[in-house]
């Protein structure tokens, strides 16, 4: 009768500290077993790291491609963390993203001669209003029939991007751009400002101003707090007299329409234009990135900026021969310990009590 | 019966929680065909300790003997090839399979079962004490009494002669509770012993030879029940004098602040559970609702807070029509209502003192100012609520899943009251909490009584209600049986209304 056991006791306060660290610890048992991987593969891991994070982190360029990376990841992620308060699961931002760049595409394609005045806040406006409304439409049946929105908007993102190819393929084509699929290039006033002289765009003010707003709302405000009892509660919420269904379309509607304003930063201050694969799945990407960040908005500026450096240094490290996909594969390690090392932070592990004697 | 030989003992039993000393070297004996009663306020550690027998728990320290041989026990498996059998508060019966293939599931190891041999089997041990139970009769329908006997049956048919019942007459009528007591000592007369977990007295003078009194993890008495008595128990349990407050004076009601017109009302599975319930309650009493759950009670509540919609009929409140009104509007038309599941519907247990205390009024004056909320006033306004309502928590940011039963209760009850309702509906607002914590909510809703408030009061417990109701209404299969007033109003007529008997009453 003495089989080893063990079991998990839960703690009754996590001290602050082991809050702090465990996920720093975590991030780097993800690199220690990324190590493990490259050395099996041939590789030296330390020097692979070296040039990750030097290349990302470490020079003038490297840097700011890490912030253009990390620009549509904040959004993006700042767009769920708002549904995900209220336990919406909202998997959208793809798409939302995608239908955001669109609707912020039709503006200077349509209307090239507008001053950058009416241009930019125009673009930003219909490409929040487009993400917004990719978002209400999982949120119309989530309301009145209860229809599960991880599916709808899960499904919905594979609809935006097949819009995008549509036009970027068919009538949005560039006459003059050899048959790629891309629309014209934007004219200059449907430019994002760019921060000095790197790529770096106005974007990235906009995604930390309001991750403070957000801050401030969830934390001290009456729409914040209702968030929360409705994400916690939902009988409790409706027991308080909330309007639930009210809330559920306001809520898509602004984490879409967050997702949305990405889409505009990608397309007005990197690329210039709309293009066939205009994210390569930064909307998937944010969702580990605000669930990392456990929906704090502070800490998913911080996360982006982490997870575009892994981004620059995967495509830095193809050089001395190692695939790009490791930044995927450390990507998904450090969401892997970083929920287990969670675990630990609220458990404890005893070894059950056996008989003695 | 032969009471020299101990079938139980548990020696020195300790187990510890995080935080929490649960079980404190207790020692319990139990006699061959003997009926012990362990007695104790809720967190004294009854629970722990049986599903400590029951192999759920390993101790931190101490042995068990069963009949004199050292044994551990380390899942409700192994328990039961001991004979140790338990039945728990709410029954682990599957409602479309018949009671035979309730009894047997998860028993055989093989492919085919053998339903026949098993009906025949338990047709003996149904017949051998009396439980009147059919085989082959699926468990929807049969009532809450016998599906408790199937639950017994289920212990005996795998050689259980250890019973081990939690709080068993919760669920039953008066009429069901006699029944089962006596079905208690039959089976004890036939060499079975038996342990019962309550924290009602009465129940536990009727039923057992033996009560061993939890107190904080500690035995603090060990008694023969015919030398005991209700009150000399209740001090044991609590540890002090008890004084129990009740209604005094008649009341003078004044206007009614909630009437119900022939008002009816789909459950959760669509089928009607309000069929034309007419109702009325006035300013200053309090009106209880009887009946045992299940007969309305949830949906007649929830109808009146505005959570489920009426499908006929008429609700006013304060004089005003509310039918079907969003529960918004009734909050603000001045209801109050303490929901039966404090914690999942009336707070959310990971969410702190104040946030809790807030859930109602976030949205006004002085707890906001436009959109943000006044932290500093919700705390002070906050501290004042723990302090008046004796609230036991170490602070303020404390989750409130972490308290107890009745401080959780407390929080339910400070919010509801302090907000001035016109009218107050309590679902079962005692429910499962200890004697003090059931007396201090008592006293509170007696306050609101003379305060002039409109109290509904849902409850199982007749002793409460006929405590500390002015009228009483019996509810029975989602219609009153009939509304009296409290002075014509006993346990036995009650008890009849409650089965559904009207002529009975009359």
């Amino acid at each position: 009768m003495n089989r080893l056991a063990f079991k998990l006791e839960k703690r009754l306060n996590p001290s602050p500290a082991m809050i702090a660290i465990v996920p720093l610890i975590s991030v780097l048992l993800a690199l220690l077993l990324g190590a493990i991987f490259l050395s099996l593969t041939g590789q030296n891991p330390l020097a692979v790291y070296a040039t990750m994070f030097g290349e990302a982190l470490g020079s003038k360029y490297g840097f700011t491609e890490t912030l253009v990376k990390a620009i549509p990841l904040m959004l993006s992620a700042l767009g769920i963390s708002i549904a995900f308060k209220m336990q919406l699961w909202n998997i959208g931002a793809e798409g939302q993203l995608y239908m955001g760049a669109l609707a912020a595409t039709w503006l200077p394609l349509t209307y090239p001669n507008l001053p950058a005045y009416l241009m930019l806040p125009g673009m930003a406006m219909l490409a929040m209003a487009a993400g917004g409304i990719w978002g209400l439409i999982a949120a119309i049946p989530k309301a009145i029939w209860k229809v599960d929105e991880i599916i709808t908007t899960l499904m919905l993102n594979y609809v935006a991007i097949l819009w995008v190819d549509y036009l970027v393929y068919g009538p949005w084509k560039d006459p003059k751009g050899f048959n790629f699929p891309f629309t014209a290039q934007f004219p200059g006033a449907a430019r994002l400002p760019g921060l000095g002289d790197s790529r770096v765009n106005a974007g990235l003010v906009l995604a930390v101003l309001l991750a403070i707003l957000l801050a401030v709302v969830f934390k001290y405000s009456r729409w914040g707090y209702e968030l929360k009892v409705i994400g916690a509660s939902e009988q409790s919420a409706r027991y308080a007299g909330m309007h639930i269904k009210k809330k559920i379309l306001v809520v898509l509607f602004l984490s879409g329409a967050i997702s949305g304003l990405a889409g505009m930063t990608e397309v007005s201050g990197i690329v210039g234009r709309l293009q066939h694969g205009i994210s390569p799945g930064y909307g998937y990407t944010a969702i580990i990135v605000a669930w990392l960040s456990k929906l704090n908005p502070l800490a998913i500026v911080l996360v982006s900026i982490l997870f575009g450096a892994l981004q620059v240094g995967g495509y830095a490290v193809q050089v001395v021969g190692v695939p790009a996909a490791v930044a995927s594969m450390l990507q998904g390690a450090i969401l892997f310990f970083v929920l287990g090392g969670e675990v630990l932070t609220n458990y404890r592990i005893r070894r059950a009590q056996r008989g003695e004697k | 019966m032969a009471e020299n030989m101990q079938h139980l003992e548990m020696l020195g039993i300790t187990k510890r929680f995080p935080g929490v000393l649960s079980n404190n070297n207790i020692n319990i004996q139990l006699g061959t065909g003997e009926v012990l009663a362990i007695l104790g306020e809720n967190g004294a550690g009854k629970t722990t300790l049986m599903n400590i027998l029951y192999g759920l728990y390993q101790p931190d320290a101490g042995e068990i003997l069963l009949k004199g041989k050292s044994v551990k026990i380390n899942s409700p498996r192994e328990a039961i090839a001991l004979g140790v059998g338990m039945v728990h508060q709410h029954f682990m019966l599957v409602p479309n399979l018949t009671v035979t293939e309730n009894v047997i599931l998860g028993l055989s190891r093989k492919i085919l079962v053998d339903l026949k041999t098993a009906a025949i089997r338990i047709k003996e041990i149904s017949d051998s004490y009396g439980l009147a139970i059919n085989p082959d009769a699926y468990i929807w329908q049969l009532s809450v009494g016998e599906q408790q006997r199937v639950e017994i049956i289920k212990a005996l048919y795998r050689g259980a002669n250890l019973l081990i019942l939690d709080e068993p007459t919760a669920v039953l009528t008066p009429q069901e509770s006699k029944e089962l007591i006596l079905l208690l000592k039959n089976m004890a007369a036939q060499g079975n012993s038996i342990i019962v977990i309550s924290h009602k007295l009465n129940e536990v003078m009727a039923v057992s030879d033996r009560v061993t009194v939890l107190r904080d993890g500690e035995v603090c008495a060990d008694v023969k029940t015919r030398e005991t008595s209700s009150e000399a128990l209740a001090r044991l349990m609590v540890g002090r004098e008890m004084t129990r407050h009740k209604r005094e004076g008649k009341s003078s009601p004044g206007k009614p602040v909630l009437e119900l017109q022939e008002v009816f009302a789909k459950g959760d599975k669509g089928t009607e559970a309000l069929s034309g319930i007419t109702l009325e309650i006035r300013e200053g009493e309090i009106l209880g609702i009887a009946g045992v759950s299940g007969n309305g009670q949830k949906e007649l509540a929830e109808v009146i807070s505005g959570l489920r919609k009426v499908t006929k009929g008429k609700l006013c409140l304060n004089g005003k029509e509310s039918t079907n009104h969003p529960p918004i509007d009734l909050i603000k038309m001045g209801l109050g209502y303490i929901p039966e599941d404090r914690m999942h519907v009336g707070t959310i247990p990971s969410f702190s003192i104040w946030e809790n205390f807030i859930l109602k009024d976030h949205h006004k004056s002085p707890f906001a100012k436009g959109t943000f909320l006044q932290n500093r006033w919700i705390r002070s306004h906050s501290s004042s609520l723990v302090e008046k309502y004796g609230i036991k928590t170490p602070n303020l940011e404390t989750p409130t899943g972490r308290l107890s039963g009745g401080n959780i209760q407390k929080i339910v009850l400070a919010r509801e009251i302090n907000r001035n309702p016109k009218t107050l509906v309590a679902a079962y607002p005692t429910r499962g909490l200890d004697i003090g914590a059931t007396d201090y909510i008592h006293s509170k809703l007696l306050e609101a009584r003379s305060n002039g408030i409109g109290v509904m009061l849902i409850s199982e417990d007749l002793e409460e209600l006929i405590n500390i109701c002015d009228r009483i209404a019996v509810l029975y299969d989602g219609r009153i049986m009939k509304v009296m007033p409290v002075e014509e109003a006993d346990e036995s007529t009650l008890g009849l209304l409650m089965a559904g008997l009207s002529e009975a009453a009359s």
